[in-house]
């Protein structure tokens, strides 16, 4: 099988400042069209990539292609082919929204009237505000300016960090169906988020920690890869509740998940119902009444917090 | 432990929030929503003494917030996502920090200090600067922190933004416990599935308390499976655009 070019395509990129690696051999492919999501907490390195993707930063070792160029050796080529939406609202605040789309559609030769059909499904929800400073704007509505304006040059690929941090749910999901929207024009899209549930608006996703990619694949199969028995559990106090999931012999962990608890059995074979009924016998003998157990598949939250293995620890 | 009646606050012609009213108990662990933009932080700072309200009257921790500001600061604590530590000052020093500016004597601060490494398992951190911990390490110095003064209520603005989530839940089991030994928290959160971790939830619509109970409660109402919809449904009652 003959694979088409990348969009993407990264071989051992590493980084560190002062001491503290920021990437740690980082290796990965986004192919064309892709929506493709990095999905990891604040200081996993998300942000340091990105910069080295947009020619914006030097890797200290390793070697990244966008678009089948070098970011290092192809910068000047690349940045007229690359949108980038950085995770801090990068316009500029003194500025009104029309004059800060004008400035970016300047800045690369074209303008707002040339590109207006690829932007307008985003600028329209803004634009009644076009006469409005950027710096007086909602987060929601700067967040679709800065989009507007790393679109408005007609990029081949589009690299958005951190766009939803900080936005409320509601924000989040339309902007997601946005990036949607884009994909389906045939618009490769990389974005980082540190929300786990987004995971499921990419086609595929890279679980990032501490510079380093726990996983890569399609955000179904990462749950599919689980490889423990897991279960919700529903029942009060969840608090003690909790604490006897902990101590049941078998358990490898026990987390509470939004209603419900997850727990997951150390035993990597075992039949779900079999534990099932142990559990259920075990929770009766602690005294616990009504208590609600059924195996459920692996979300990407659940497979994060497995691949983490341990919680963040200082200097390791 | 946190009153508030017809609380409004205007700036100019807009109004941030409007007359809200709405109680918490002692103890208890109480999710403060809103879509961004709702009034949340306004309510927030007036709560805290930080803003004077345009009308309407709030009680915290025993205290009016409109005439004892200065009492209300020593008897409350406050987290955010964005300012909580100097990153310039140690483990040790930022506790210390706090603690001088809390009010407490010299072997209060000792104590407590030695208290909080210990039960965070930091020892071995105490001389690290606070810019080297990784940001889960931070945000659980900086509620406990919060806490140093044993107020009677803690504020948590967005306490876990960009968190892992091991660390989120770690943190939210410190919530639980400081719940338990009778501190009354106000929270927000961004994440719908910590919205169901707390005792009672109110979603504010423009300035307003669009919604306000347990979070089973609050799904019965809006007839849904998840606090993620309850919101969804009360953000966007249209389905519209903002």
């Amino acid at each position: 099988m003959s694979a088409p070019q990348a969009a993407v395509e990264a071989e051992g990129v590493s980084k560190r400042f002062d001491t503290a690696p920021a990437l740690d051999g980082v290796s990965f492919r986004v192919e064309p069209g892709e929506l493709f999501g990095f999905i990891g907490p604040d200081g996993a390195g998300k942000t340091t990539l990105f910069r080295i993707l947009t020619t914006l930063l030097v890797p200290d070792a390793g070697t990244a292609r966008v678009l089948g160029m070098d970011v290092v050796g192809d910068l000047w080529a690349l940045r007229r082919r690359v949108g980038y939406m950085p995770g801090r609202f990068s316009l500029y605040q003194d500025l009104s929204v029309e004059e800060n789309l004008r400035f970016f559609a300047t800045v690369f030769g074209t303008t707002v009237e040339r590109e207006y059909e690829l932007i307008r499904p985003i600028y329209e929800q803004i634009e009644a505000f076009r006469k409005r400073r950027a710096g007086a704007l909602s987060g929601g509505m700067k967040q679709k300016l800065a989009l507007s304006c790393a679109l408005v040059h007609r990029p081949e690929i589009l690299f958005l960090d951190e766009p939803t941090t900080g936005v409320d749910a509601v924000s989040r999901r339309e902007f997601w169906d946005l990036l949607g929207d884009l994909r389906a024009g045939g618009l490769t899209i990389v974005v980082s988020t540190p929300y786990m549930d987004e995971a499921d608006r990419c086609d595929r996703v890279a679980l990032i920690q501490r510079g380093r990619i726990l996983a890569v694949d399609r955000p179904a199969e990462i749950g599919a890869r689980y490889g423990r028995p897991l279960f919700a559990v529903q029942g009060d106090p969840r608090s003690r509740l909790i604490g006897a999931l902990r101590a049941f012999p078998h358990a490898y962990s026990a987390y509470p998940f939004g209603e419900t608890l997850h727990y997951t059995d150390a035993r990597a074979g075992a039949a779900p119902a079999v534990v099932e009924q142990e559990l259920r016998a075990y929770l009766q003998a602690e005294g616990f009444q009504g208590v609600e157990v059924w195996p459920i598949a692996a979300g990407i939250e659940d497979s994060f917090m497995a691949l983490m293995g341990a919680p963040e620890a200082i200097g390791s | 432990m946190i009153e508030a009646r017809e609380l409004t606050r205007r700036f100019g012609a807009f109004t941030a929030v409007d007359a809200i009213t709405f109680e918490v108990a002692r103890g208890e662990v109480f999710g403060f929503l809103g879509a961004n933009g709702a009034g949340k932080t306004t309510a927030i700072r007036m709560l805290t003494g930080l803003l004077a309200p345009t009308s309407g009257e709030a009680r915290v921790a025993g205290f009016d917030v409109f005439r004892q500001a200065d009492e209300i600061r020593r008897n409350i604590g406050y987290m955010s996502q964005k300012f909580s530590l100097y990153d310039d000052l140690t483990v040790r020093e930022n506790v210390q920090l706090y603690g001088g500016i809390y009010g407490l004597s010299d072997r209060q601060i000792r104590e407590r200090t030695d208290r909080l490494l210990r039960r965070l398992g930091f020892e071995h951190a105490a001389d690290e600067r606070v810019q080297r911990l990784p940001l889960g390490w931070k945000q659980k110095l900086a509620f406990s922190v919060a806490l140093l003064h044993e107020p009677r209520v803690v504020f948590l603005d967005e306490p876990t933004g960009g968190v892992d989530p091991i660390t989120r839940r770690q943190f939210w089991e410190m919530i639980y416990e400081a719940a338990a030994g009778g501190t009354t928290v106000l929270v927000t959160t961004h994440y719908m599935d910590e919205a169901e971790y707390c005792d009672r939830v109110s979603i504010m619509v423009a300035g307003r308390i669009g919604a306000l109970g347990t979070p089973e409660e609050l799904k019965t109402e809006f007839g849904v499976g998840s606090m993620d919809e309850v919101f969804v449904r009360l953000a966007r009652p249209a389905g519209g655009a903002p």
